[in-house]
């Protein structure tokens, strides 16, 4: 039943995908499909490392109503790009390769979302109230601190960071496409490899060491893998609040199953189909009246209170 | 055999267990008895490392708990927590399936299946091999997570209160399985329980704790009485004899 289904999400996003090339496109091919595929590369990129993260972060944390960016995560990530800005100043930051930028960011977030999210799991796993007040607690410190250091910093200078503050599907940062792809894909396969144990992870931490899984190091490498994932995604598009929920809730309910192999890779389908499709819709027909990220997030934010109000936990 | 030696744990400022040294015979099911909060269940969380040590030692046959691999002690004891809420998507059989990660790790052979379809016929639960664990009873439930660890195939089975919310038939019968398992199957079985009822009329050895010290152990036969109810669960219900069998009439 779920390959079936897998396999027309996949025709589906192939349709999507193609029409994505093609629609609307008038003068030099040569010119659009390039321009056309780079986007289309990165929007599969930020819908498989959104949907994937919010995934592990729903197994590691035991519900269903969390996810990264729901937690902060994002929000994190451009609190240290600016205060990247504010010590280095964005012509100091400009100087530096992209690269480096890119990598001192997403290693800062492993490291600062160890320290945070690490020690939150640890001690109010149980308490989902708990859990999601202290994430959207931290969402709004990490936003308030950025907003504050965002004041403080040259005018000129904000523009560095501006791009990365907001969601923006339709100027997305394909400078670190080539980096994007390569961690991401490293990252995949490194889930892939973590399927199984995901699942059993997902019984909770005392089941999972009673079947010989060792809980706090899954975590630990779960929360690693979503660090990675999210800078990805956040350094391409800037932040998404409620993609990752949508998608994942969607896959639940479209594939039910506890196997990570079907839910990842339906949450990922899911995902891409959302994005591109959505994309599609927004650029092709409506021509941009409603940005994706507003329409996402609308949605997005019904479910959660839905979930929220339902109590749904696991 | 499961030997504990000196073992002491506290809570923040609370001491859950003091200086404890038992020894848990192999073979035949063992009842973990004493009143809410005697330190029952962080016993069992210590034994089968659910709860890091703090002071002491636990030796599960040859193997020494804080030492071994993890994967190596999911093959020698496994254990039902108390807490055992998981999504509620999963099959009977994918549950019972979860017993067998500790051989297979994902990759389940014939062998596993085997003893998939085993433990789903010992427990009654083929044909619900396909039922989501949302739409069964509390028994079947209960039956399904007992079923999964007995899928484990180790030698020693740690139970934390597996009647909870059985009526009497399902608990008889869940008693019933586990001295079969215990008898035919040479397997040890430490099972928390509440009703000392059930630990009289099912268990070969029974241990009793109160404020985190063992205050009894022995047959239960011989270690229930009426001074053992006043001390160990502080009240004035009276033991009475049923086939020698200790009855409490409350």
């Amino acid at each position: 039943m779920h390959a079936r289904r897998l396999i027309a999400m996949g025709a589906i996003l192939a349709l999507f995908a193609v029409l994505y090339m093609v629609l609307g496109a008038k003068g030099n091919w040569n010119f659009i499909l390039p321009f056309r595929a780079t986007k289309l590369a990165a929007l599969l990129l930020v819908a498989v490392a959104v949907s994937t993260a919010t995934v592990l972060f729903q197994t590691i944390t035991q519900n269903r109503i969390l996810t990264p960016s729901i937690m902060g995560f994002d929000a994190l990530y451009v609190l240290i790009l600016t205060v990247a800005v504010f010590v280095l100043g964005g012509q100091g930051l400009i100087r530096l390769p992209p690269l480096a930028v890119y990598g001192v960011n997403t290693v800062m977030l492993v490291l600062a979302s160890l320290l945070l999210f690490g020690t939150l799991l640890a001690g109010a796993r149980q308490d989902l109230m708990r859990m999601v007040l202290t994430g959207i607690i931290f969402g709004a410190l990490f936003r308030s601190l950025t907003a504050f250091l965002q004041r403080m910093i040259d005018p000129n200078e904000y523009a560095v960071v501006q791009v990365s503050s907001y969601a923006r599907f339709t100027q997305i940062n394909t400078d670190l496409l080539l980096i994007s792809t390569i961690l991401t894909l490293l990252t995949l396969g490194f889930v892939w490899r973590m399927r199984h144990r995901l699942d059993v992870l997902a019984l909770g931490p005392d089941m999972a060491t009673g079947l010989g899984e060792r809980p706090r190091r899954g975590q630990i490498e779960a929360l690693i893998l979503i660090a990675v994932l999210v800078s990805v995604s956040t350094a391409l598009v800037g932040p998404i609040a409620f993609l990752g929920l949508l998608v994942v809730s969607l896959a639940r309910l479209i594939t039910p199953t506890a196997q990570h192999a079907v839910l990842l890779t339906s949450a990922a389908l899911i995902s891409c189909i959302v994005l591109v499709g959505g994309q599609m819709v927004s650029e092709r027909v409506l021509f941009l009246a409603a940005p994706l990220s507003v329409v996402i997030d609308f949605i997005g934010g019904f479910v959660f209170l839905a979930l929220l109000l339902k109590g749904t936990r696991r | 055999m499961i030997r504990i030696s000196d073992l002491s744990y506290h809570h923040g400022r609370t001491q859950v267990l003091d200086q404890v040294s038992l020894t848990i015979p192999k073979g035949g099911i063992t009842a973990l008895v004493g009143a809410n909060g005697a330190g029952k269940s962080t016993l069992l969380s210590l034994i089968a490392r659910l709860t890091p040590l703090q002071t002491g030692s636990i030796h599960v046959g040859d193997l020494d708990v804080s030492r071994c691999p993890s994967d190596m002690l999911a093959r020698n004891l496994s254990i039902l927590p108390q807490n055992t809420e998981v999504a509620p998507r999963l099959t009977v059989r994918e549950l019972v399936s979860f017993g067998r990660y500790p051989y297979h790790k994902g990759q389940p052979t014939s062998e596993d299946h085997t003893k998939i379809d085993a433990a789903l016929q010992d427990f009654d639960l083929t044909p619900l091999a396909d039922r989501v664990l949302d739409t069964l009873s509390g028994g079947q439930k209960q039956r399904a997570y007992v079923a999964m660890t007995y899928a484990q195939d180790t030698d020693y089975i740690l139970l934390d209160e597996p009647l909870n919310n059985l009526d009497i038939a399902a608990s008889r019968s869940l008693m019933q399985t586990l001295r079969h398992l215990s008898q035919e199957k040479g397997r040890t079985i430490v099972v928390v329980m509440h009703d000392l009822n059930y630990a009289c009329a099912y268990a070969d050895h029974l241990v009793a704790l109160s404020n985190g010290k063992i205050r009894a152990e022995g047959h239960p036969s011989q270690v229930v009485t009426n001074g053992f109810l006043s001390s160990v669960f502080s009240t004035d219900a009276h033991v009475h004899h049923v086939d020698q069998v200790p009855v409490i009439l409350v």
